[in-house]
């Protein structure tokens, strides 16, 4: 277990969750993919923080980006189900009431 | 680090990119949450041999306990599961799987090709050390964090109530996290 290594791991899950944002009509699924994004992130923060230096810093950013994570499902999901509530569908191409 | 430590990194890493694929090009929306369980707990598995404890934990169980839950309920709450099969096939493929080829492949060069000043890592247990530090130098995000997750309570349950008339509470699932 190397750095670059993990970096790559990183990186492979960076590239699954962007394909997912950009792929996918369903905004559950959209999430899903930001989350993943998230993880990726996650790794960088703690493997550069394990390899190249002696303090906590990455570890307690990538505590704050767990916390953040998790109110934004809270919040994002709850707007899916007001959506869902209001449109009858989910899906991410409905939700153009605001275009101009 | 060698012999099972290194099983373990690949076994670890090959779960979560494995299962990372898998909810990217799985139609079926359900499916999908269901892989990325396992992506989440692969993530927690790296986390241990990066010697952070007290991350793999929060990881567990806010991730795998909390939002995947959340996931899953919202993915029963919005769709037709009676009448339309839960699947939705993906629009722009070719495209966004060029894209997303093209960027891991200067991701991955960047990160091989890059001489880094790795020093020798240290297993340490990072619990205590986190708690000090985030009740002595890191105390004001903290804090901040902590607005930051009462306003998200808040909103979450005023979105999700049903009616704005009829203040019921037995609507207040959504705002639990």
């Amino acid at each position: 277990m190397t750095l670059d290594k993990l970096l790559v791991v990183a990186a492979a899950l960076f590239c699954c969750g962007l394909y997912t944002v950009m792929t996918r009509r369903n905004a559950v699924a959209v999430l899903m993919g930001v989350e993943l994004i998230l993880n990726a992130t996650n790794i960088n923060f703690v493997a550069f923080s394990f390899f190249l230096s002696r303090v906590m810093g990455g570890q307690i950013f990538a505590v704050f980006v767990i916390v953040l994570a998790a109110a934004e499902a809270a919040v994002a999901l709850a707007i899916f189900l007001r959506m869902f509530a209001t449109t009858g569908t989910v899906e991410v191409d409905v939700a153009d009431q605001l275009k101009g | 680090m060698s012999g099972p430590a290194d099983f373990i990194f690949y076994a670890a890493a090959a779960m979560t990119v494995g299962a990372a694929i898998l909810v990217a090009i799985l139609p079926n929306i359900l499916y999908a949450a269901v892989a990325l369980l396992f992506s989440f707990a692969g993530v927690a598995g790296l986390y241990v041999l990066l010697s952070a404890d007290f991350l793999a934990a929060t990881q567990v169980l806010v991730y795998v306990g909390g939002i995947l839950v959340l996931i899953l309920f919202a993915v029963f709450l919005s769709n037709r599961i009676a009448d339309v099969k839960i699947s939705n096939p993906g629009r722009f493929r070719l495209p966004a799987g060029v894209i997303c080829l093209v960027l891991f492949g200067v991701l991955s060069y960047t990160a091989v090709s890059t001489p880094f000043a790795v020093k020798k890592p240290v297993y340490l247990p990072t619990t205590a050390d986190i708690g000090e530090l985030l009740m002595t130098r890191y105390l004001l995000p903290f804090e901040v964090a902590s607005v930051l997750l009462l306003a998200a309570l808040i909103g979450a349950a005023l979105l999700s109530r049903p009616d704005r008339g009829a203040p019921e509470g037995g609507e207040m699932e959504e705002g639990k996290r």
